[in-house]
C-alpha cells in the first residue's frame, strides 16, 4: 500500500515536472518601456499558456538589430519601425500594449495632478524659453497654485529611449518651434536643460532639483509617488493621469487607417483622452525558420490579449481595444507562411 | 684571497670543483636536451603572448576604423571640430564630447596630482610606521571600488551637496572677478564638467598615489641618508633627492591615472548633466566620450549614421590617448637628456 502511494507520488511528479519542462519558449528583446509588463505576462503564460518568455531589454534600436538578424524569436520597439525596413526585413508589426507618459515636476507644495500645463508650455519650457516657474503664462493658467520665482531645470532622458521618441512626438505635434527646431526621435538635440540616464536616473534628478521639470511613463510616476501635472488635451480640457483618460485616447486613434498598426496616439480628439499615449511594438519575422517557435509567441501574445488585460492594467499599462486585436490575429493568419506556405497561425 | 685560501684547506678543493663545474655543465647539456621541445614551446607561447596584444590592438582600431568610415566620409574631418549632436537631422560631430573629455581628465588631474603627491610624501617620509599599512591599505582599497558606486555616490551625496554649498556660493565669491566669473558660471544643479571631474579625481587619486608612493620608496636609503647628512630637511630630501630620482616614474603614474580619467564611463554619466553643448564654464553640463557612446549605443540601429559616429567617437578616444602616451613619453625623454 505504501509502496503503491509512494510510487504513484513519484508518477504524478513526474507528470508534472515533464508538464513544466515541456513548456515552450521563445525569446525577445528591445523596447525597455514594455519589459515590466513582458515580465509579468511571462511569469502569468508559464503555468496559464505553456509558454516560457526569455525578454531582454536591451534597447528598441538593439531589439530591431536583433529580430533583423534572427537571433531571438521577435523584436519589441517603442518606436514603430519604417515601413521599407519592414519591407526589407520580411518583417510583421503589431502593436502589444499601450503606456502613457507624463510630466513631472519638483515643486515644493504642489501635490500630484495640481499643476496645469499645456504642450506649448512644455515645448517652451524645453526650448529654453521659458525659464521661471513664475512665468506670466505658467501663473495664469494656474491661479491659486504658489508658484515660486525659481528658475525651471528641465530634465531629459540622456540616454536613447523610446519614452524620449513618444515625448519630443508630442512636443513637435503641438509646437510647431520645436517640430522646426528640434524634431523628434529616439534621442535629440536639446536646447535646454540636463540629461539623466534611465527613467529612474530623471525621475532621482527632478527630486532632487528643486524647480526642476521632467518626463517619464506614468506607471513609473505613480508608482514612484511622484508629482505630475495635467495636461491639456486637442479638446481644450484640463485632463489627470489616469487609465481612464489613456484608454480614451487609445479608443479614439485611427487603427484602420494607420499603416503596420504604426497609429499615432499622440493629441487625439475627445474630450477625456490623455494627450500622450502611444503603443509599443512587437516585431515577428513573416518568414519563420521555426514555424513552432513563431507559432508560440503568437500564442504568447494571444493569450496577453485575451488573459493577460488585468496584469497589464495592474501595472497601469493599456490593453489593447478588442476590434484591434482581432485585426492583429487576422494579420497574423494571412501574413506568417510556414515554409510550405501553411499560416502559422490556426 | 683570503677566501680562496679559506676553501682549499687540502689543496683538492681545485679539482672539486672542476670535477663538479663538469658534471653541472653536463646535467645542463642533458636538461637541454631533454627540454628543448618544452623550451621551444614555452618560447613560442610567451612570443605569442606579447604579439597577441599588439594583433589585438591593431584589430580593435582597424575595426573601430571601419566602423567609423561612413562617419569619416560623411563629416570628413570637420566631424572633430563640429560641435553638434543632432539625431534627428542625422548631423553629428565629436567637438562637445571631445572637449568635455579633456576638461574633465585634465581638472580631475589638477585636482589630484597634489593630493596624491601629499598622500605618498607623507605615507614615505613622514608617517610613523604604525599608520603606513592601513593607509596604504585604504588607497588600494579605494582603487578596487567599482566605478557604478563612485557614480551613485557623486549623485547622491556629491550632486546636492555641490547645488546647496558650494556651487551657489563659488559663484556668488567669483562675480566680478574676470575670467574666473566666467569660469565658475552656470545654474547650480549640481552636476556639471566640475563635479564630474570631483569624482574623477576621487577615482584616479589610488592610482597615482599607489605608483608615487612605490617609486619613491625605491630611492636607495644612502642617497637619503646623504642628504640629511649634509643637513637637508624632510622636504629638501623630497625635491632634490627623491623626486629628481623617480620622475620617470611619476609622470608615467600620472599619465596612468589620465588615462582611467579618460576612459571612464559610468560615475561620469551620473554627475556630468550630458548635455551635448559647449557651456564654457566649469559648473555647466557637457558630456564626455565614453559617455556619450554609452547612453547612445543602445538605440542606435545597425548600419545607421549614428552608430558609425559613435564608433568614430571611440576611434577619436583611442588617438586622444595615443597622444598622451606619446607627450608622455617626450617628456620622459626630455627628462633624461
Amino acid at each position: 500500500m505504501k509502496f503503491m502511494r509512494v510510487s504513484l507520488a513519484i508518477a504524478v511528479a513526474g507528470v508534472v515536472g515533464a508538464g513544466a519542462a515541456q513548456a515552450q519558449q521563445i525569446t525577445g528583446a528591445g523596447a525597455t518601456f514594455p519589459a515590466p509588463v513582458y515580465s509579468a505576462w511571462g511569469e502569468a503564460a508559464k503555468a496559464a499558456a505553456g509558454v516560457e518568455l526569455n525578454y531582454q531589454a536591451i534597447g528598441s534600436g538593439a531589439g530591431q538589430t536583433q529580430i533583423l538578424n534572427r537571433t531571438v524569436d521577435f523584436g519589441a520597439s517603442d518606436a514603430p519601425m519604417a515601413p521599407e525596413k519592414l519591407e526589407s526585413g520580411k518583417l510583421l508589426q503589431f502593436p502589444a500594449v499601450m503606456g502613457a507618459e507624463v510630466a513631472i515636476v519638483n515643486l515644493p507644495g504642489v501635490k500630484p495632478g495640481e499643476l496645469k500645463l499645456t504642450g506649448e508650455l512644455l515645448a517652451d519650457i524645453y526650448l529654453g524659453k521659458i525659464t521661471k516657474w513664475n512665468d506670466a503664462r505658467l501663473v495664469e493658467l494656474n491661479r491659486g497654485v504658489a508658484l515660486p520665482a525659481s528658475a525651471i531645470a528641465p530634465v531629459y532622458r540622456a540616454d536613447g529611449s523610446g519614452t524620449t521618441f513618444v515625448w519630443t512626438a508630442y512636443l513637435s505635434a503641438v509646437s510647431p518651434d520645436w517640430k522646426a527646431a528640434v524634431g523628434s526621435n529616439t534621442s535629440v538635440k536639446w536646447p535646454a536643460g540636463n540629461g539623466a540616464k534611465g527613467n529612474d536616473g530623471v525621475a532621482a534628478t527632478v527630486r532632487q532639483v528643486k524647480g526642476a521639470i521632467g518626463y517619464v511613463e506614468f506607471a513609473f510616476a505613480a508608482k514612484n509617488g511622484l508629482t505630475y501635472t495635467q495636461l491639456r488635451n486637442k479638446a481644450g480640457q484640463f485632463v489627470q493621469p489616469s487609465l481612464e483618460t489613456f484608454s480614451a485616447a487609445a479608443g479614439n486613434g485611427d487603427w484602420a487607417a494607420a499603416k503596420n498598426y504604426a497609429v499615432s496616439l499622440i493629441d487625439t480628439q475627445g474630450e477625456k483622452s490623455w494627450p500622450i499615449v502611444s503603443a509599443t511594438f512587437i516585431e515577428l519575422p513573416k518568414d519563420p525558420k521555426d514555424a513552432a517557435r513563431s507559432a508560440t509567441v503568437m500564442k504568447f501574445f494571444d493569450w496577453a490579449y485575451k488573459d493577460g488585460a488585468s496584469i497589464a492594467t495592474g501595472l497601469l499599462y493599456v490593453p489593447l481595444p478588442t476590434a484591434v486585436q482581432d485585426a492583429v490575429r487576422s494579420s497574423w493568419r494571412a501574413e506568417i507562411k510556414a515554409p510550405d506556405g501553411a499560416a502559422v497561425y490556426k | 684571497m683570503a677566501a680562496a685560501g679559506f676553501y682549499r684547506p687540502d689543496g683538492t678543493e681545485p679539482n672539486a670543483v672542476s670535477q663538479s663545474a663538469t658534471t653541472g655543465t653536463a646535467s645542463a647539456q642533458l636538461g637541454r636536451s631533454r627540454g628543448s621541445l618544452g623550451d621551444k614551446l614555452f618560447a613560442g607561447a610567451a612570443t605569442t603572448s606579447g604579439v597577441l596584444v599588439l594583433v589585438l590592438l591593431g584589430a580593435i582600431i582597424v575595426s573601430l576604423f571601419i566602423g567609423a568610415w561612413p562617419a569619416f566620409r560623411a563629416f570628413g574631418l570637420a566631424f572633430v571640430t563640429t560641435a553638434d549632436w543632432d539625431p534627428v537631422q542625422n548631423v553629428f560631430g565629436a567637438a562637445v564630447s571631445v572637449y568635455g573629455t579633456i576638461i574633465t581628465s585634465v581638472t580631475a588631474l589638477l585636482l589630484a596630482v597634489p593630493l596624491a603627491f601629499g598622500i605618498a610624501f607623507y605615507l614615505t617620509e613622514i608617517a610613523p610606521p604604525l599608520v603606513r599599512r592601513p593607509i596604504g591599505t585604504a588607497i588600494e582599497l579605494l582603487a578596487a571600488v567599482p566605478s557604478i558606486i563612485y557614480g551613485m555616490w557623486g549623485f547622491f551625496v556629491i550632486v546636492p551637496f555641490m547645488a546647496d554649498y558650494v556651487q551657489p556660493h563659488v559663484i556668488d565669491a567669483f562675480d566680478g572677478v574676470p575670467v574666473l566669473q566666467d569660469v565658475f558660471a552656470g545654474p547650480p544643479f549640481g552636476t556639471g564638467l566640475f563635479t564630474a571631474a570631483l569624482i574623477l579625481a576621487v577615482m584616479v587619486i589610488p592610482f597615482i598615489a599607489a605608483t608615487m608612493r612605490d617609486v619613491f620608496m625605491t630611492v636607495p636609503a644612502v642617497y637619503k641618508e646623504s642628504a640629511y647628512g649634509v643637513g637637508c630637511t624632510t622636504w629638501e630630501v623630497m625635491r632634490s633627492v627623491v623626486f629628481p630620482y623617480t620622475r620617470a616614474s611619476v609622470v608615467g603614474g600620472v599619465m596612468l591615472g589620465l588615462g582611467r580619467a579618460l576612459g571612464e564611463t559610468m560615475a561620469v554619466t551620473f554627475v556630468i548633466g550630458n548635455s551635448n553643448r559647449i557651456s564654457g564654464n566649469l559648473f555647466g553640463s557637457g558630456n564626455t566620450i565614453a559617455s556619450l557612446v554609452a547612453l547612445e549605443f543602445g538605440e542606435s540601429e545597425a548600419g545607421s549614421l549614428k552608430l558609425s559616429s559613435l564608433l568614430a567617437l571611440g576611434f577619436i578616444l583611442f588617438v586622444i590617448s595615443f597622444i598622451v602616451l606619446a607627450i608622455s613619453r617626450l617628456l620622459l625623454r626630455q627628462v633624461k637628456a
